[in-house]
């Protein structure tokens, strides 16, 4: 099957607004017609479903979580990009396309991007005009702040709370609709299949988490915005519900998933401190803003108090390697120099997992008053979960799975192979190619909930007839019958396994064997190895899980467990595809491709496309399709940050 | 250090709920609150005993989900934090430590911990919200808004809807929370042309979900994690008045032009 | 959003204004009330001729006294709606719960209430309407053929638990008073952060102020300061 990414040609400054022109619309009488499903109430989710409700569809949003308010775009910290110009800096349309290419080291479409980059301007009106607070100057109008190594400040923010201010935008606007009738809100609902009829995507079989009830919910299309799979390693930034669940049963049931071993490792989290801990946590990048990043030279010193270690003993290594950009190289760049010094047995704190943000030099610049006043909030954090004063003492960091780039395949439509299946956000793969710059998450998941995919379904609806028409599938269909019996077999068979290990525990093996073999380096070894345990650890899970309670009540360890077993799949997916893809780009480190001073090598000639896998069954291996990349405006070249 | 923990344990909202005491042991000072729910839990499932059901998720105190009343205080002992940001050094060794969900009618327990706080979802639908069409707003910079006062409504909007204002509360009040949602949105000029029919309807809606009244014992704002200021309820119940005030005028002015 | 009228007393937060008027008025009333009685220092003739001076003003005590009483109806039947609700807000309560922020007289606003009104009660027995005249004192004319107020409650104060409960009952008002005088401004919506310290430091002023102003004069008299 040769994957159509729909993408409209000429030149890209109008590809969008040409393609906007072509897709089809439902008449507006008709829109009531047509029920639209939104699993998950982030930002793209909630934004999909306020903006398809104040269109006139008929939306069914669901979330796990209390509240649509909670989803965990409401963790991030930093801000969200926008090509405004604001600051008079250079910035521009073309330059945000252009640096978020070359970011995200080639690997997503040039159409994709620049469309990001284009709506992203939509984006700020629209959050700034629901009431979201971002930060002003004295004369009223927004404030900017460079992030992640841009050249230009084009990052809008809300203290260090952008997504939740954000989110509570969507979130407002989403409650709004429910008000209006147009949005029926499911809470505490976990959608645990796809139902597929005749090809198509024409509903989903939900858990209501409160009571255990299986539900059906039928609709003429499926927008599936559930987020990133970063929990497969157990220990990431991602919230403790997050999970793979519904863009894995969807995969199972057809869809692609592409680039699934594209992940994002954040440099600055705070390092694990024992076999107990069950998250990690983010400190904003922007503190290397003003952080210098060291260890000491010899790793004999690595046990003394880091007052002990003189300046002539520190490394600073990123500015070392990196005299250019220094503390401020991408995220990818940043977290395998971390592991680098680490592995040379140079790394501090317990375990020798850690590296120094000191912030010594700032405070003596610009005293102590000024780095509160820019990052009081994440000292203060830091200092509650470590009981140490980084005020005083240098903050220890390390890497941390934070983002998944990859996702379900999908077209420019933002549908995947899976006709009536749209994913949005972190849950699709599309724009972020190998390595998420920083504020592009939230820029994305908005540009895709506002301002796609409201468009684009509606090219999808004109070309179907609604069922509450054409009454083709009830609840009764064989299909839909058989989805919901799916469901309810796999439940029963995970309670009735009652072996004598939790499904946490099989979780951080789980994560263990990715982290270390699919995490910050990967090698042909490595994963190979990763591929042997990962199935024998998924068949001990359903032969030794133990699942207590019932299905007929509130069960947090039967939702775990359920996330585990698909996560148990995922993982495998994850290092097949590290391992068919045999160069370094963004994320993805192979140490077979390396120039000779140890940086990623790309290899465009052989790996310039979108790995897109088709699911054959469990225990088979998957079908790879390539998606090839081309790249008209932006030269293919070497990230170099020296 | 180890503990004992008298923990609330209830099936459903319809049965009454008891407390269950455990004792655990093994657990050190730089686990989280809920890490060491986490370990209490690992050990029940081991024991073939059902777990205990608390809500929690991000575990960074910004999602607002995890809602435990510890020794008597909504997200326990520490200042400015939520549950999920308490750790274990908080505590000394042996100690006793009680735990509850929040308690409030408008907040009925769904099992152990959990807590249905749906009514807060419902006081934002009732106008916790700017009506802008997407792809109605104007360009960001059309309308200035001054430094003080866009600090002043992120100094609202920091609230993360977790509901400790009502868990501490001796009425039981929702007040600070729809005070916060309120005035974050009419003390932007984006907001104003709703301010007074949205602070209406907010009100009627906490009202009729059963909150209770408030006394200004200002336990909310100690409780609150994101330090949301009791100030935000006196600006509230001005906002009410003026609003009503104003809807007579409107409503007089309406029936006498016919 | 569709407009439809919203009648402010109906609302919790309208009850609560109902409770700062109507307290306002009442807090207004104990002032007048207060520096009226401190005329008792000032001997038999001030304030006898103070008491002839508001009973031959039937308007101006008829006046007050219609005025004090629907603030007082307004005042305690609001409070017993608003508790209600409250006690209704929390059918569970908790086993344990620790109180950080709140104080003494806040929590005991009902209780302090009641106490308030069962004062009033034996107090206008007492010196209003005199149904425990042959208890503490026997009425009597001063020597300008006034009601000899002065030795109603010269006479009435020298009976200890007659002061006691006046002094009692002085510590419930002037709690109730903190509480309400600076609730007052935050119920109305006129609080700002910049006054709060100094809103809170003069409540307790005036509370203490309306307290020592009160209890000194039974206890002049309980000490013979007062003859």
């Amino acid at each position: 099957m040769a994957l159509q990414s729909k993408c409209p040609t000429g030149p890209i400054e109008q590809r969008w607004d040409k393609h906007r022109f072509n897709l089809k619309l439902v008449n507006p009488a008709n829109k009531r017609k047509y029920e639209v499903i939104v699993v998950g109430s982030g930002l793209a989710g909630g934004a999909a479903a306020a903006t398809l409700g104040e269109l006139g569809y008929k939306v069914q949003c669901f979330c796990y979580q209390d509240s649509p308010r909670r989803a965990h775009s409401i963790a991030a910290q930093g801000g969200i990009n926008a090509a405004k110009n604001y600051q008079n800096d250079g910035d521009s349309v073309y330059r945000l396309f252009y640096d978020t290419v070359v970011g995200v080291d080639y690997r997503a479409r040039e159409s994709n991007v620049y469309r990001l980059a284009q709506v992203s301007l939509n984006i700020i009106d629209q959050c700034a005009a629901q009431g979201v607070p971002f930060a002003r100057e004295y004369g009223g109008l927004l404030d900017n702040r460079s992030f992640g190594g841009a050249q230009v400040s084009r990052t809008f923010y809300a203290r260090g709370q952008t997504g939740q201010q954000l989110l509570l935008g969507a979130y407002s606007a989403l409650e709004r609709q429910v008000a209006a009738g147009s949005v029926t809100m499911h809470s505490r609902h976990e959608m645990l299949e796809l139902i597929v009829v005749d090809g198509r995507a024409r509903g989903i079989v939900t858990r209501d988490l409160k009571d255990g009830r299986i539900e059906t919910h039928l609709a003429d299309a499926v927008i599936l915005a559930t987020g990133g799979y970063g929990n497969v390693f157990f220990l990431s930034t991602n919230a403790m519900g997050c999970n793979v669940t519904a863009t894995w049963r969807a995969h199972k049931k057809g869809a692609f998933f592409a680039n699934p071993c594209f992940t994002q490792i954040h440099p600055t989290c705070i390092p694990v401190k024992g076999d107990y801990q069950s998250k990690l946590t983010l400190m904003s990048e922007s503190l290397r803003n003003d952080g210098r990043v060291w260890v000491p030279k010899d790793a004999a010193d690595r046990d003394k108090k880091p007052g002990e270690i003189p300046e002539s003993a520190r490394d600073y290594y990123l500015e070392r390697r990196y005299p250019a950009f220094g503390n401020l190289v991408p995220r990818d760049v940043a977290s395998r120099a971390a592991k680098v010094v680490c592995d040379e047995g140079r790394g501090v704190g317990p375990g020798g997992l850690g590296v120094y943000l000191d912030f010594r030099d700032s405070i003596q610049r610009l005293g102590q008053d000024k780095i509160a006043e820019r990052y009081g909030n994440l000292f203060e954090m830091y200092h509650h979960i470590t009981d140490e004063d980084p005020y005083k003492v240098p903050m220890r960091i390390y890497p941390a799975v934070h983002y998944t780039m990859g996702g379900l395949w999908v077209d420019y439509n933002l549908m995947s192979n899976v006709p009536g299946l749209f994913v949005l956000g972190e849950a699709n793969f599309s724009d972020h190619g190998a390595n998420r710059l920083g504020a592009s998450a939230l820029m994305q998941g908005l540009a895709d909930g506002y301002f796609v995919i409201p468009y684009t379904v509606g090219d999808y609806l004109a070309s179907v007839k609604p069922i509450s028409v054409a009454k083709d599938v009830t609840k009764d269909h064989a299909d839909v019958k058989a989805a919901r019996k799916a469901v309810e077999t796999r439940l029963k068979s995970l309670l009735e396994v009652n072996g004598k290990r939790t499904a946490d525990s099989f979780h951080r093996e789980l994560g263990k064997i990715i982290w270390d073999e699919c995490g910050m380096a990967r090698s042909e070894k490595g994963l190979r190895g990763a591929l042997e345990r990962i199935p024998a650890l998924r068949e001990e899970f359903w032969s030794n899980v133990r699942v207590p309670g019932s299905g007929e009540a509130m069960n947090p360890e039967l939702e775990k467990a359920g996330r585990v077993a698909d996560f148990l799949e995922l993982g495998e997916l994850m290092c097949r595809d590290a391992l068919d893809r045999n160069e370094s780009c963004g994320g993805h480190f192979r140490e077979e491709s390396a120039t000779d001073e140890g940086e990623a090598k790309r290899d465009d000639e052989k790996y310039c496309y979108v790995a897109a896998w088709e699911h054959q069954g469990v225990d088979k291996a998957p079908t790879l399709h390539k998606e090839a990349l081309e790249f008209e405006y932006v030269k293919l070249s070497q990230r170099s940050y020296k | 250090m180890k503990f004992k923990l008298n923990v609330w344990r209830q099936d459903n909202a319809k049965t009454a709920g008891r407390f269950e005491s455990y004792s655990i042991d093994g657990i050190t000072s730089d686990q989280s609150f809920l890490e060491m729910l986490d370990v209490l839990n690992e050990k029940l499932v081991g024991d073939g005993k059902e777990p205990v059901a608390f809500d929690h998720d991000c575990r960074e105190g910004i999602c607002g989900m995890c809602s435990l009343v510890v020794n008597g205080r909504p997200h326990g002992p520490q200042e400015h934090a939520t549950t999920c940001q308490l750790h274990m050094r908080k505590f000394t060794d042996g100690e006793e430590i009680t735990i509850e969900p929040w308690r409030a009618g408008a907040f009925p327990v769904i099992r152990d911990l959990v807590v249905d706080r749906g009514s807060f979802d419902r006081i934002i639908q009732a106008g916790g919200y700017i009506s802008v069409r997407t792809g109605a707003a104007p360009d960001a910079n059309a309308i200035p808004v001054a430094k003080e006062i866009a600090d002043r409504a992120m100094d609202a909007a920091a609230c993360i809807g977790c509901g400790a204002c009502v868990a501490a509360c001796p009425n039981a009040s929702a007040m600070l929370f729809t005070a916060a949602k309120v005035r974050h949105l009419n003390l932007l000029p984006q907001g104003a042309p709703e301010r007074d029919l949205r602070v209406m309807k907010m009100v009627e809606q906490m009202d009729a979900e059963g909150f209770g009244a408030c006394t200004n014992h200002l336990e909310c704002e100690a409780a609150c994690p994101k330090g949301i200021s009791a100030d935000f309820i006196g600006e509230l119940n001005r906002d009410l008045a003026t609003a009503i005030l104003r809807s007579r005028e409107a409503s007089k002015n309406a029936s006498a032009g016919g | 959003m569709t407009t439809r009228a919203l009648s402010l007393t109906n609302t919790t937060i309208g009850k609560k204004m109902v409770m700062a008027v109507s307290g306002f008025v009442l807090f207004g009333f104990v002032i007048g009330h207060m520096l009226g009685n401190l005329q008792i220092f000032m001997g038999p003739d001030a304030i006898n001729g103070y008491s002839h001076m508001l009973h031959s003003t039937p308007a101006l005590l008829w006046g007050a006294r219609v005025v004090l009483l629907a603030a007082i109806v307004a005042h305690v039947t609001t409070a017993v709606s608003l508790v209600r609700m409250n006690r209704a807000a929390r059918p569970v309560a908790y086993a344990v719960k620790k109180d950080v922020a709140t104080d003494y007289a806040a929590k005991t606003m009902f209780l302090s209430g009641i106490t308030i009104a069962l004062y009033i009660a034996y107090h206008l027995a007492h010196l209003t309407l005199g149904f425990t005249k042959g208890l503490h004192y026997q009425p009597s004319l001063d020597a300008n053929g006034l009601p000899n107020v002065y030795q109603n409650v010269v006479s009435s104060f020298k009976v200890p638990w007659c002061t006691a409960i006046y002094v009692v009952a002085q510590g419930a008002l002037s709690l109730h008073l903190y509480h309400g005088a600076w609730s007052l401004f935050q119920s109305l919506g006129l609080n700002h952060s910049r006054y709060n310290d100094a809103l809170r430091s003069s409540a307790v002023a005036v509370a203490m102020a309306v307290c020592v102003g009160f209890v000194s004069v039974p206890l002049a008299v309980l000490f013979g300061v007062v003859k």
